[in-house]
């Protein structure tokens, strides 16, 4: 081994230098760590496609680092199948176009046995052709608005069902504050959008009426949140206790609890619930305003388990940072990884088909004490935990679902899609099988 | 039992902490409920025990407050005192420290429970600002447990300011009761007393009181009255609100904006760095409340003042940087330009995320500058307040310059005419390098003040320079009125309309009257004359 070590990493270096050179530095540690440990042999490549600059660099590059922190650790655990991980690290810097292109590179340049990749749905629309015309595999971490299952993706992030409807459930009861007016606000793009018809379907089942339902759409990166803010306020003042469910997505969270702290609605007025806020965005806050404001995810750091507990040492040694958060979409991804790494075992290859079919039941241990199953419709069962915002900056677990929710592909919310179910296995084996009338609808994901 | 099967059966899988029993079983005494950790056994707790009188109530309700609250698993309740620990129930200190102690969390139904069992502590405070704060606090709860407590305390007030206060909160109170046989007229006064005060949370309450059917006709249709009377008030005083809302996002649009109508404006350079400029300005105050909270933490209050100066020197110094380094090569080629200042920002974007990571970074505001004040019937947030006039006092200040200093006499010479004022003794690369750099620190000073309000990220800039370039070329390039008249035109008219269409069609109906208003007048509503973009 002494002997081809230096070749070897001097061939990965070589490759790698053809790709950004923030991609490159990464990726060029990861091999190097990789191949002082792991077996010979002709390494397994997993692709890794989030985006390192724009936008989105804000959220993706954390869970870029992630994936290179676990195949470091696989690679130290003896490898896959005997062979060395190797990490391939592309830049589609925030350019859905470009998430497509990068993902045609790596399932025909590179070749890569899994790719584990994306955050915005848009990225993941603009990606899943790619993946359908070249029978890829993708690993997608997010929580998102689901109506959607390809046989090439993985959901390892929540469906509504895993998110948006036990946080209702939350606000409805006793605990959140028994709420009987919602104001859904939202950023203009299609998981807000998804998310809230679902939301205002599942609240007028439970009897609120169309006048205690307000909901706001704002643009990206919106800054300017006074009107808004004040709208909620008067909103509330109906005499019925009033919360706020927001999918504000990304940077625009910021100056809205900025300017909800500003305003004087405290978390004891007006609750406001949040689906895309969690450790890391914290992080950029003065978190003092905001303390009780709540937050759902199948994960939170705060959580305390034995398997959490390594996971965020092991993250921190990583990252040679003591403060670096963890958040859910980490979670994800390393459910997912270890699902792909139990599948690929099972299956003795790393042929997309076989490992595709092997996915389905594998079952992997979460890091907040419960077990993650692959399910037929490529969702995963989880828990589904509602936090409050701490003073520290981290969230307290206060409250928790029975039991664990399975990812439903379709939601029963929404009229179109009531009768639909995903299931890719035998006999079914259909993304869209509608159990009324029997029938496959195919071709048509979305 | 007030809740619902399935309710408790989900409390019961309540996951917190390590050590938490879940029995909502009767507890020995709001001491054991306290610690049960249970969040309803605690909010119970919490008011039987402010009720109690115990002497143990005020440090107890404090250290849950502060996080001082430790249980430990034997169900003892204890409060931390710097290193050593009291006993919860006696106050006496316990010699060793207790095994298995873990802090007691709140959710918001205990937070709720706790604000107002120390307001009704609060009510008979020597003191009389806390008395007013409680008797404030109470108006918010109207708890009908808390009536007693408020009927107490007025009997003893002698302050007429907080007597006010009392009144209120008891009319809020006595209108939270179920309504019973007898007490009619007694809720007919309240209805009349809360109309009296007026404001979102009368509101609420009166048009509860007038949606409910089991309340007598008169009291709700004095209720419903009530209502529309706060109706019509709040209706006209949101006219000033949309219009302070205005004001202040065109002032955000102003600071963003003055330091390219210099670069852009006076100078013709098309800088899409500007951007950048205002997130360096950003990070600036970061670094220097960082500094400042290592170095003199006496100081932090006044830290965002400190940083106005270093960061206009920072990005001033950065803009002769990038005019010596850059610009000067580029002059009347606006193409070449464009490109060169485009491919910088990105530069300094990534230069940016790889020193200080892709994150946000958390600029705090000093206490001076959060909250809010009310004023008539508007709500005055501070932070706003202060940027507001942090706009005016920067266009003054650049006003200031460019009409009364040598530099800005010599600025003006070198637009009107360039060779003119080279012949005349100028030295204009000079002039150019320090106009520029007046223009990126100006951007730097926006970007101090945006830190207050907006994210601090790399991607701080991006969201700014389109906005920044519509306000300079809608205002009328070359001219500062125009700048400001646009700025201000462009916040109240995004203002007015996003109320009425939304926000997402707000900002499109504005680009379009800002692109149909281009056609028209291409050269902005204030158009000037001089070398400008034309020549």
């Amino acid at each position: 081994m002494p002997v081809t070590l230096p070749n070897l990493s001097r061939r990965a270096f070589g490759r790698l230098a053809l790709a950004s050179s923030v991609a490159a530095v990464g990726a060029a540690w990861s091999s190097e760590r990789s191949y002082a440990a792991a077996p010979k042999g002709e390494p397994i490549k997993v692709g890794i496609l989030h985006s390192l600059s724009g936008t989105m660099a804000i959220s993706e590059t954390t869970l870029k680092d992630v994936m290179l922190m676990l195949i470091a650790e696989q690679n130290r655990k003896g490898g896959l199948l005997g062979r060395p991980l190797e990490a391939v690290v592309v830049d589609p810097a925030s350019n859905w176009p470009l998430f497509a292109e990068k993902a045609r590179q790596l399932l025909s340049v590179d070749k890569v046995s899994a790719v584990f990749g994306c955050w915005t749905s848009v990225s993941r629309k603009s990606v899943l052709p790619v993946f359908e015309e070249l029978n890829g595999i993708l690993f997608y971490p997010v929580q998102y608005e689901a109506q959607e299952c390809s046989r090439n993706i993985f959901y390892t992030g929540a469906a509504p069902n895993q998110q948006a409807i036990p946080a209702v459930d939350y606000l409805l009861s006793e605990d959140g504050g028994g709420a009987k007016r919602f104001a859904l606000v939202g950023t203009d793009y299609v998981y807000p959008r998804t998310t809230n018809q679902i939301l205002v379907n599942y609240l007028k089942s439970k009897g609120i009426a169309d006048e205690d339902i307000m909901v706001n759409y704002t643009p990206f990166g919106q800054s300017d949140w006074q009107t808004i803010v004040s709208q909620i306020k008067a909103f509330g003042s109906a005499g019925k206790k009033t919360a706020v469910v927001s999918t504000i997505n990304g940077d625009a969270n910021v100056p809205f609890y900025k300017e909800l702290g500003n305003q004087g609605i405290s978390s004891t007025d007006i609750p406001v619930m949040a689906f895309s806020v969690g450790e890391e965005e914290l992080a950029g806050m003065d978190t003092k305003p905001l303390v009780g404001q709540l937050a759902a995810w199948n994960y939170f750091e705060s959580i305390d388990t034995p398997a959490n507990e390594a996971f965020i040492k092991q993250w921190h040694e990583f990252t040679k940072n003591p403060k670096r958060t963890t958040n859910d979409p980490m979670e994800a991804h390393y459910i997912g990884f270890n699902m792909w790494v139990q599948a690929v075992t099972k299956a003795g290859t790393t042929d997309h088909d076989k490992v595709i079919d092997a996915m389905i039941g594998i079952r992997q241990p979460n890091l907040t004490g419960g077990v993650a199953e692959m399910l037929p419709d490529h969702h995963l069962t989880k828990p589904v935990y509602i936090g409050e915002i701490q003073d520290d900056g981290q969230f307290s677990v206060v409250w928790k679902t029975p039991a664990l929710v399975p990812g439903q592909a379709w939601s029963p919310w929404v009229p179109e899609t009531k009768d639909l179910i995903g299931d890719w296995s035998q006999p079914i084996a259909c993304g869209n099988y509608n159990t009324v009338t029997k029938t496959c609808i195919g071709k048509k994901h979305a | 039992m007030r809740k619902a099967g399935w309710l408790s059966g989900v409390m019961a899988a309540l996951v917190m902490g390590a050590a938490i029993v879940f029995s909502p079983l009767a507890h020995a005494d709001e001491f054991d409920a306290l610690a049960s950790g249970h969040f309803e056994d605690m909010a119970g707790a919490i008011a039987t025990l402010a009720a109690s009188g115990n002497p143990q109530a005020v440090p107890v309700l404090h250290a849950l407050e502060e996080h001082q609250l430790f249980a430990s698993s034997q169900g003892g309740l204890f409060i931390r005192q710097g290193e050593n620990y009291v006993d919860a129930r006696t106050g006496q200190p316990v010699s060793a420290t207790p095994p298995d102690l873990h802090p007691m969390r709140l959710n918001n139904r205990v937070r709720k429970a706790l604000a107002g069992a120390q307001a009704e502590m609060e009510l008979v405070a020597p003191q009389r600002d806390v008395r007013l704060k409680a008797a404030t606090a109470l108006y918010g709860r109207h708890d009908p447990a808390l009536l007693p407590a408020i009927d107490h305390a007025l009997s003893v007030e002698k302050d007429s300011g907080v007597r006010v206060k009392l009144e209120e909160a008891r009319a809020a109170t006595i209108l939270g009761q179920a309504p019973v046989e007898g007490a009619q007229s007694q809720r007919l006064e309240a209805v009349h007393t809360l109309a009296g005060v007026g404001g979102l949370e009368a509101r609420g309450i009166l048009a509860s009181v007038a949606a409910a059917s089991v309340e007598a006709p008169d009291v709700r249709k004095a209720a419903s009255e009530g209502v529309s009377a706060i109706d019509w008030h709040l209706r006209m005083w949101s006219v000033f609100q949309n219009a302070f809302y205005g004001l202040s996002y065109g002032s955000v649009l102003l600071l963003a904006a003055t330091g390219l109508a210099i670069t852009f404006g006076v100078m013709g350079v098309i800088n899409m760095a500007h951007g950048e400029m205002m997130m360096i300005g950003a990070y600036t105050t970061w670094m220097v409340q960082q500094g400042i909270r290592a170095t003199a933490p006496m100081l932090e209050p006044v830290s965002i003042l400190l940083a106005i100066p270093v960061a206009f020197l920072v990005c001033g110094t950065i803009g002769v940087v990038i005019e010596r380094g850059l610009i000067r090569f580029l002059y009347g080629r606006p193409l070449e330009t464009l490109l060169a200042t485009w491919g910088l920002s990105l530069i300094l974007q990534q230069a940016v995320r790889s020193i200080f990571g892709p994150t946000n970074l958390a600029v705090e505001t000093p206490l001076w500058l959060s909250g809010s004040f009310a004023l008539g019937g508007m709500d005055i947030t501070l932070n706003r307040l202060a940027i507001f006039i942090f706009a005016g006092l920067v266009l003054g200040g650049l006003m200031l310059v460019l009409r009364r200093t040598p530099l800005g006499l010599q600025m003006r010479a070198v637009t009107q005419n360039r060779r003119m004022a080279a012949l005349m003794g100028i030295r204009t690369p000079r002039v150019d390098a320090l106009a520029f750099g007046l223009g990126a620190g100006l951007a730097g000073l926006a970007g101090v003040a945006v830190s207050q309000i907006d994210n601090v990220s790399p991607n701080l800039g991006q969201s700014y320079i389109i906005d920044s370039f519509m306000v300079v070329v809608f205002g009328g390039v070359g001219n500062l009125w125009g700048t400001l008249a646009a700025a201000m035109a462009l916040g109240m008219g995004g203002k007015i309309l996003e109320p009425t269409i939304g926000a997402v069609s707000a900002k499109i109906a504005i680009l379009v009257l800002v692109i149909l208003y281009i056609q028209r007048h291409p050269r902005g509503m204030f158009p000037v004359r001089g070398r400008g973009v034309e020549s």
